[in-house]
């Protein structure tokens, strides 16, 4: 199935909704105030948030003026696409190292579907007969290390473990050497889920992130913040916070086969400049996408890109 | 800005209308559209806000509130009360009455903490004398199982599964089978989380509860959800008929107002609030302070009661006592630097409250830091850490030298201690409120 057609899927009945009232109410000719209402209704329930749900909608009115509108098909493509910039002013590829291994960790709050995440991506590389080296540095939730194990087994991914409780800079550490002793093209580093608001636990992850540059230089290629599809405006707090503490590189929007719809990933490539590289959508080690930025744009009201 | 909380923001926003006397209607739109932004940026569900707004305009138009000299108060207190009335008022025991085992059954969305919170509910019943079994159902997630099991050693409880390939409603009808074998009269079912949309999942629950009849039915659900929480709690209470929720992560800094949304559309109560990983950061839900953090107002109570809770009553009895004699010698400064250090995480506790999350507060005492200081101290004749005044510079070379710290770590301790005292003096004045929070 593709993504779309999973994402379609879950939208339908939401969609449906959305589609008839806003049809209801629509009458060709310049933008009322009234469709205005109900254009930002549809952003402010996809996640998007208040802010960044106004300033679309005040620059949407702003560009329109003088203008006049024959379908509201037209509404939306000219919200959509606004939408989509957002994402493609601040779009980069994941990177790739020049020569040695290449180092993506995941970092995000508990539950957000880091290890999940690796699973995918350990899925997709050694598929293409990559040599992939996953590292177990959450050595703090129960059996985390044994569900990355798991994974490992079934992508056909080296393992890098220690005991529950270590110190998991010491895991990246030898993860690490590993990497390059093995000659890995790509290590997954795995870290504990942890909340932004936990100080002690931000340094720890900061001495993760040191520990690999140290001994890779130009490591970590990605440092990827995970974030739950579902979450709402806490996640641009915790995209704010986590960006503070180590680089992020980019975000992997997770569990978008269920009915949420991302929004807060609009408001998070809009203010902190950071962009969405991959998103997932199952449980599977398959689920896993490259993030489209305009098909994304056009699912937030219910939509495909290719539909108009 | 969130942590300005709505108090403030509605004072300012009817500042602005006032000098005309008697606010108009209009100018409690205006109020209201605040109010309205305040429940959205907490993230209560769009269609919620709506309604709850038009709820309250009515209570809001009221004369008393519009002639009053504080409608920014008068409206922060309708608002208020009537989140609270929505959350459903009073705190709500768990039901596990009736012939045992009585067995509780977690349900809810991927990554929600049902694990977890099946740990922290057992030990809390564990607790309060009952003989628990944990239940996992979970066959898909890989080592979600041997998760459980962890947790169940470490709650102390007992623990059942069965191989992955079993049905988990087999898996369910086994446990309950297990635990009146082994006369235990709470048993708790972990379940794989699921899709609200996705029909098969859901139609597993719904032979989950068949197969196990479970009294209590908890939805467990992240405090960091968004809009869709409406449509999740809706569907799941619509197949599994919820008794209740779980709200989970509450220690981080979201306002969740997810668990708003979920009381409205569903009418269930919120029983528990998760507020940590450690197994015993577990509380009854209060739909007071659960209000008061949607408005942005923060968590307080909590926090205090964290605190509290962390601090040794007796130590800080006795400390009270000396400090009202004024006396606060090195040994107590270093006393006081271990509770500091046990309640750890207060700059975390602290950072729950919206808007602190990216503070600069620096509460925390850092391990090494300690290790010194107590060297330090040791390091002292009784006779110098009863009275550091007699402390002259031979004294400090020789602590210094004893401690394997330098002169100048001896002197910082010292200044530290004497301006931690002169503080402590200060505060302990008259006014005990914050008797055993002064020292942050
Ligand atoms: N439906 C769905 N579930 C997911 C997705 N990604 C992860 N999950 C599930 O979310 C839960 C938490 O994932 P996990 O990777 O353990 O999260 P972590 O704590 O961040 O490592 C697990 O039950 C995963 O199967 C996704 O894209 N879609
Ligand atoms: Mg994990």
């Amino acid at each position: 199935m593709s993504l779309f057609q999973k994402l379609k899927q879950g939208l339908a009945k939401t969609s449906a909704n959305i589609r008839s009232k806003i049809q209801s109410i629509f009458q060709p000719g310049a933008l009322t105030d009234e469709f205005l209402d109900e254009l930002e209704a549809v952003l402010i329930q996809a996640d998007v948030g208040v802010e960044a749900t106004t300033a679309l909608i005040d620059s949407l009115r702003e560009e329109s003026r003088g203008k006049s509108f024959e379908r509201v098909e037209d509404l939306y493509r000219a919200m959509a696409e606004k939408v989509a910039e957002i994402f493609a002013t601040v779009d980069a590829p994941l990177q790739v190292a020049d020569q040695g291994p290449t180092v993506y960790a995941m970092v995000g709050v508990n539950g957000s579907g880091k290890t999940t995440t690796i699973a995918k991506l350990a899925h997709r590389y050694t598929s293409q007969n990559k040599k992939v080296i996953l590292a177990a540095a959450d050595t703090f939730r129960a059996a985390a290390g044994d569900q990355l194990d798991v994974w490992a087994r079934r992508t056909g991914a080296d393992l890098v473990r220690h005991s529950h409780g270590s110190d998991p800079g010491a895991v990246a550490f030898d993860a690490a050497r590993a990497a390059i002793a093995r000659k890995a093209d790509l290590l997954l580093v795995d870290t504990a889920g942890r909340l932004h608001t936990k100080k002690n636990l931000m340094e720890e992850l900061k001495k993760i992130i040191r520990v690999i540059s140290r001994e890779i230089p130009g490591a970590p290629h990605e440092v990827l913040l995970v974030i739950d599809g579902t979450t709402g405006q806490n996640g641009l707090i915790q995209a704010r916070v986590f960006a503070e503490a180590v680089p992020i590189t980019g975000l992997c929007i997770t569990k978008l086969d269920g009915s949420s719809k991302g929004g807060i990933a609009v408001a998070i490539a809009g203010e902190l400049g950071i962009p969405v590289k991959l998103v997932g959508v199952g449980e599977q080690a398959s689920d896993l996408r490259d993030f489209d930025a305009r098909g994304f744009a056009y699912s937030l009201f219910g939509f495909d890109d290719s539909g108009y | 800005m969130a942590f300005e909380g709505l108090a403030s923001r509605l004072a300012d926003t009817f500042k602005k209308l006032r000098g005309r006397g008697k606010l108009s209607e209009k100018d409690i739109s205006e109020g209201l559209r605040e109010v309205r932004l305040a429940l959205l940026e907490a993230d209560v569900n769009f269609k919620v806000v709506k309604e709850f707004i038009g709820n309250v305009r009515a209570r809001c138009l009221d004369a008393e509130v519009m002639e009053s000299l504080t409608p920014a108060q008068q409206v922060v207190k309708i608002v208020h009360q009537e989140l609270i009335s929505l959350l459903g008022g009073k705190t709500h025991p768990l039901d596990i009455s009736g012939p045992p085992p009585a067995v509780i059954a977690l349900y809810g969305l991927q990554g929600s903490g049902k694990t977890t919170a099946a740990g922290k509910l057992a030990l809390q019943l564990k607790k309060g004398g009952r003989k628990v079994l944990l239940v996992s159902c979970d066959v898909y997630r890989p080592a979600a199982q041997k998760q459980l099991e962890v947790v169940a050693e470490m709650a102390g409880v007992s623990f059942f599964t069965l191989s992955d390939k079993v049905s988990p409603e087999v898996i369910a009808k086994k446990g309950v089978e297990k635990a009146i074998e082994s006369a235990c009269n709470v048993v708790i079912l972990d379940t794989a989380g699921r899709l609200q949309i996705d029909d098969e999942m859901m139609d597993e629950a719904q032979r989950i509860n068949q197969a196990s009849s479970p009294r209590e039915r908890l939805l467990v659900v992240d405090a960091m959800t968004g809009q869709e929480a409406c449509q999740v709690a809706q569907e799941f209470d619509r197949v599994v008929d919820i008794t209740g929720v779980i709200l989970t992560k509450l220690d981080s800094d979201a306002r969740g107002g997810a668990a708003l949304s979920i009381a409205k559309v569903t009418g269930k109560p919120i029983k528990f609030a998760s507020l940590g990983e450690k197994l015993d950061d577990f509380q009854v839900f209060h739909p007071d302070r659960m209000a008061s953090r949607i408005l942005g107002m923060g968590d307080v109570l909590t926090l205090i009661e964290k605190a509290e809770a962390a601090f040794d009553q007796e130590k800080a009895a006795e400390m009270e006592e000396k400090l009202r004699r004024k006396q606060f010698t090195l040994e107590d400064f270093m006393e006081q630097m271990k509770e500091v250090k046990k309640m750890g995480s207060f700059g975390d506790l602290l950072r729950m409250i919206p808007g602190f999350a990216r503070a600069q507060v620096d509460l925390d005492v850092d391990p090494k830091e300690l290790a010194r200081v107590e060297a330090i101290i040791n390091s002292m004749t009784p006779e110098e850490r009863q009275n550091p005044d007699i402390i002259s510079g031979s004294r400090r070379r020789r602590i210094a030298r004893g401690s394997g710290t330098t002169v100048q770590d001896v002197n910082r301790l010292l200044k530290q201690f004497y301006q931690a005292r002169k503080m402590l003096f200060q505060m302990s004045g008259p006014d005990k409120r914050f008797g055993r929070l002064r020292f942050f």
